[in-house]
């Protein structure tokens, strides 16, 4: 078996605040090799600070603290903060959830894919135009040379996340985490959204984080997933074999979703122990 | 055959003129017996709030009739219309006035109707929605998001209307406290006889609340069709199709997906 690509091991992040500790993440551990990992949780789970972490985003005054925190053998808490900013956009990089907030609004898509990729690669101008626009053709864009010079404000939620991820993945990053990258879209957007990144992230290799709150999404989409609640991994399971999880709040959050091809009433709802989350 | 509760024929509703002219809504009819529930679905952008903003007079009506209660709306609504029809929205962070608690959030549509007995009135609110008299001093920032979606029903409840308009009432909530929510609003409807007007873009929450729906797309009603008709897969149109494909979580070309 290769190395895997990035190794967690008992990631803590913490907030000081007036009224005291709050810890957001209480000791994550996992593994990610190439392969498409979910992580999913309620809000306040700690699953997107989990993603954030990763990357060395925690805002201030969040402190990163973890046994052990290394991708492809660089250790991402001691590294200098050069070596971090060539890591993040260049081998690491991430989908935010909404697009209208991650985009800049007054650069043209094209300006922006450009930037992304000079930034990280030694390239002519003419050559990452080129990289542009095929990357905007490899996320189906109909007419790139159009969206190339459009503004965010003139493409559509699902246009402007396709946008994000071709901005994303134009500098062959190794990893790719992707925070909710499809909550902020219609349904019929969201399916397309996701197989355009599954066909990237499947012929490219990558490593994936898919963070997002629904579950079967995820059970769907991803290899394995983490089941977060109150800061920790309450549960890590095949994706497949979602249906036979053992932990009650995996359960629970599953059974307590409306079905369409059944009707139960009232919906089974969730009754939460304290002890998951100790 | 009795008169529906809510009649809508026709019903288009246009913002701006000229260049700027969107037709938000176009031709749209359909009606909801007494003490049915009625569902509207779509993307965003179909024009399905916009159907239940043009009910309770937040949008104009273009053209076409609506009918509640019997009787057509005037412009602007009068009281009487806000005792029948009342309004739940999305997000529960944004419709409760963060500087009012509770108790005032609640008093309010008592003041303006000249309700007499409102102490007792916002405890018995408050009762109805699984809160207890503890919560009646807080403001909506010491409440969960679930806390204030109930907060915002007990709003809607107080003046005892018989119709609520649900515009997307779960879609900012964690999953298990949609479920909460809505099996509050399902006991509510048959406990106290209430007309829902549901609006959401997910098909799973239709089906469970409501028993008709109507799939918009582009401003048009696309397909009147009943939640057992979707259960078992029937749908006369492609989009409709494409919906109920979409929510069945993602499929790779050739595997089944898996179902949850």
């Amino acid at each position: 078996m290769t190395k895997p690509l990035l190794e967690v091991e008992d990631l803590r992040v913490r907030f000081h605040l007036r009224t005291g500790i709050v810890e957001a993440v209480r000791g994550v551990s996992f593994q990610l090799g190439h392969e498409r990992l979910g992580i999913v949780g309620e809000s306040g789970s700690g699953k997107s600070q989990t993603g954030r972490a990763i990357l060395g985003l925690t805002p201030p005054p969040g402190e990163v603290v973890a046994k052990r925190l290394t991708f492809d053998g660089i250790d991402l808490l001691t590294a200098s903060k050069r070596t971090l900013r060539t890591l993040r956009g260049g081998r690491i990089s991430m989908v935010m959830q909404d697009p209208k907030y991650s985009l800049n609004p007054v650069m043209t898509i094209g300006e922006q894919i450009i930037e992304a990729y000079q930034a990280h690669r030694k390239a002519s101008r003419g050559e990452a135009r080129d990289k542009t626009l095929a990357m905007l053709e490899a996320v189906k864009m109909r007419d790139p040379s159009r969206v190339f010079s459009l503004y965010p404000h003139e493409v559509s939620g699902g246009m402007g996340q396709r946008a994000m991820i071709a901005m994303m993945l134009v500098t062959d990053p190794d990893m790719l985490i992707a925070d909710e990258p499809t909550s902020a879209l219609d349904v019929t957007v969201q399916m397309e959204v996701l197989r355009i990144l599954d066909e990237l992230v499947a012929e490219r290799g990558m490593g994936l984080i898919f963070i997002s709150h629904d579950l079967k999404l995820v059970s769907s989409f991803c290899d394995r997933v983490l089941v977060m609640y109150a800061g920790h991994v309450v549960e890590e399971l095949e994706a497949r074999h979602l249906r036979e999880a053992k932990h009650p709040y995996t359960q629970g959050l599953m059974n307590c979703l409306p079905k369409l091809k059944d009707d139960i009433r009232p919906l089974p709802t969730l009754n939460r122990d304290p002890a998951w989350a100790l | 055959m009795t008169e529906p509760m809510l009649d809508i024929q026709n019903l288009s509703v246009v913002f701006g003129t000229g260049r700027l002219r969107v037709d938000a809504v176009k031709d749209v009819s359909f009606h909801v017996e007494p003490g049915a529930s009625f569902g509207l679905v779509g993307e965003s952008g179909s024009g399905k709030s916009t159907v239940l903003r043009a009910v309770c007079g937040l949008a104009p009506i273009s053209g076409g009739r609506v009918m509640v209660n019997g009787q057509a709306v005037k412009s602007p609504r009068d009281k009487s219309f806000y005792r029948t029809a009342q309004m739940v929205f999305q997000d529960p962070y944004a419709s409760l006035h963060p500087r009012h608690t509770v108790d005032r959030t609640l008093s309010e549509p008592l003041a303006i109707h000249g309700e007499k007995n409102a102490e007792a009135r916002i405890l018995e609110a408050l009762r109805e929605v699984g809160l207890g008299p503890s919560f009646r001093f807080r403001y909506p920032h010491q409440l969960s998001g679930g806390q204030r979606q109930r907060i915002a029903i007990a709003r809607a409840l107080i003046l005892r209307p018989k119709i609520l308009l649900l515009d997307e009432p779960t879609s900012a909530l964690d999953a298990s406290v949609q479920a909460e929510v809505l099996n509050l609003l399902d006991e509510l409807r048959v406990r106290l006889g209430l007309t829902y007007v549901l609006v959401s873009h997910d098909l799973a929450v239709v089906a469970h609340l409501c028993d008709r729906l109507l799939v918009m797309r582009q401003g048009e009603a696309v397909e009147e069709t009943t939640a057992a008709a979707l259960r078992s897969g029937q749908a006369a149109n492609e989009y409709t199709r494409a919906l109920i494909q979409a929510s069945q979580g993602f499929a790779r070309d050739g595997v089944e997906p898996v179902l949850v």
